[in-house]
C-alpha cells in the first residue's frame, strides 16, 4: 500500500471510519443479500467501548454485529455457541462470542475478531508499506461451513472484497493529503477526549498509539500509560 | 435444428469476447452483466495457486451471480471509493482457442492485459481467461469467467477494485 504504516496502525481500529468509508459493504452489498443492516447503521446501530491498555496497545471492543456468515451458516453458528457454553459457562461464552474486538499490539500487529483475521505491516519507505494478513478457521469443520467462511472473509477483506479497496483507497490519499505537511502539520485524533469512556467511534485507541509511539521516537521513557487521563489531569491543573 | 446445437467456433467465441472487454472499458457493467448466466460464476484464483477450487480455497474473487450482480450496483452507485472517479482500463483480448465443447457448452481461453490508470499510476493486469461458455436466448453467455493471473504479486497497487 502507498501509504504510511502507521495510517495502518489508525484505520485497523478505527470505528468511526466504517460507515463513510464502507457504505458500499454496510448498506448495498449486506442489503443485497437479504442482510438487517440496522446493527451497523442508524439510530439504532451499536456502539462499543475503546481501551488504552497501557504501553501503546489498544482495544476497541462491540457487541457482534450482522455479517454475512450469521445469515449464510447461522444455524452452524448458534451450535457452536452452544457447545462454548458447555466448555466454559454462559458468562465467559457471551463475553467470547457476542463481542467482536479489533486489538492492536503495538506495534504493528492487529487481531480482528469479527473477520478471524491477524494482520501486520512493515515500512519498505515513509510512504509505502507491506502488509501481510491471514484468515484463521477452525479446524474439522464441514467443507461447507468452511466455504462460508471463505466467501465471508473475502465478502470484505483482501484486494477484491466490498471493503480493504476503499481502505487503501482512503489511506493513499491521506497520504497524498499529508503531502501537504508544511502547510498543515498536525492529524487531529482528539475525538472522545473528555468523555469518561471514550466509545468505540471515538480515537482513544489511536491516541494511545501515537503517545507511545512519540515517546520512543523521543527517546523518552514514558508513557506506559497512554490512555487520556494525563491531559484530563493537564486540563485540570 | 436447435439453436443450442449449432457448434461453437473460434471466430464467434473471440467477437463475444472482444465486445464484452468493449463494455468493461466504456463501464458499460449493468449491459455486461447480462452476458452472465443465471448460474454464473467470476472466479479470481489467489495469484500463488491457480488451478485452486473455490470451494475449498481462499480467492480473491469467488462471486456467484447474486454476488456479481451486487458487484456491478455498488461499482455504479458512486460510493465505491476505490473506483470514483473510476479507473480507465484498456483490455487486449488475444490467443483465443476452443479447448472442449460437448455441443451445450464450451470451454475457451484467452489471454487478457488489462492497462489500468488512476491517480497518476499505471498497473498491467496480465493473465488468461478460462472461460465456459453456453448459448442464451440472443447470443452466448458465460457460465463460468475464471481470471487467472501471471502476476506474482499484486504490487505495487494491492487492491483488484475493479472487473477483470
Amino acid at each position: 500500500m502507498k501509504a504510511n504504516w502507521k495510517l495502518l496502525v489508525e484505520n485497523s481500529m478505527d470505528g468511526y471510519h466504517a460507515i463513510p468509508t464502507h457504505q458500499r459493504f454496510f448498506n448495498q452489498y449486506l442489503a443485497d443479500i437479504g442482510m438487517d443492516t440496522a446493527s451497523w447503521a442508524g439510530p439504532n446501530r451499536i456502539q462499543g467501548i475503546g481501551l488504552a491498555l497501557g504501553g501503546g496497545h489498544a482495544v476497541i471492543e462491540n457487541r457482534a454485529r450482522a455479517l454475512p456468515i450469521t445469515g449464510t451458516a447461522k444455524g452452524e453458528l448458534e451450535r457452536i455457541r452452544a457447545r462454548l457454553v458447555e466448555r466454559v459457562g454462559p458468562e465467559r461464552a457471551h463475553r467470547i462470542a457476542d463481542y467482536s474486538r479489533n486489538l492492536f499490539i503495538f506495534p504493528n500487529l492487529i487481531l480482528i475478531s469479527s473477520w478471524h483475521t491477524i494482520r501486520t505491516f512493515y515500512p519498505l519507505a515513509p510512504d509505502y508499506m507491506e502488509i501481510d494478513a491471514w484468515a484463521n478457521l477452525p479446524r474439522g469443520e464441514s467443507a461447507e461451513l468452511r466455504q462460508r467462511r471463505f466467501e465471508n472473509f473475502i465478502s470484505f477483506l483482501g484486494p477484491a472484497g466490498f471493503g480493504t479497496p476503499d481502505d487503501v483507497y482512503a489511506l493513499e490519499g491521506c497520504q497524498r493529503g499529508f503531502a501537504a505537511w508544511r502547510e498543515l502539520s498536525w492529524s487531529d485524533i482528539s475525538r472522545g477526549m473528555g468523555r469518561d469512556q471514550p466509545s468505540s467511534q471515538d480515537e482513544l485507541q489511536m491516541r494511545a498509539f501515537w503517545r507511545r509511539w512519540h515517546a520512543l521516537i523521543q527517546g523518552l521513557r514514558g508513557p506506559t500509560d497512554c490512555s487520556d487521563r494525563l491531559e484530563q489531569r493537564a486540563a485540570a491543573e | 435444428m436447435a439453436e443450442d446445437a449449432a457448434p461453437f467456433t473460434v471466430g464467434e467465441i473471440e467477437r463475444f469476447l472482444i465486445d464484452e472487454a468493449a463494455l468493461l472499458d466504456e463501464w458499460r457493467l449493468e449491459e455486461w452483466l447480462t452476458l452472465m448466466a443465471p448460474d454464473a460464476r467470476y472466479l479470481v484464483p489467489p495469484l500463488d495457486m491457480p488451478d485452486a477450487d473455490h470451494r475449498a480455497t481462499l480467492f480473491l474473487i469467488a462471486d456467484d451471480r447474486r454476488t456479481l450482480a451486487s458487484r456491478v450496483r455498488q461499482l455504479l452507485s458512486g460510493t465505491t471509493w476505490a473506483e470514483n472517479p473510476r479507473s480507465r482500463t484498456r483490455r487486449l483480448i488475444t490467443n483465443v482457442r476452443l479447448l472442449a465443447t460437448d455441443g451445450s457448452e464450451a470451454r475457451a481461453t484467452a489471454n487478457f492485459a488489462v492497462w489500468r490508470f488512476q491517480h497518476e499510476a499505471s498497473d498491467v493486469y496480465v493473465g488468461r481467461y478460462l472461460h465456459i461458455l453456453v448459448r442464451g436466448p440472443s447470443g452466448l453467455l458465460f457460465r463460468e469467467r475464471r481470471a487467472v493471473l501471471d502476476l506474482e504479486t499484486l504490487r505495487p497497487h494491492g487492491k483488484l477494485s475493479f472487473i477483470l
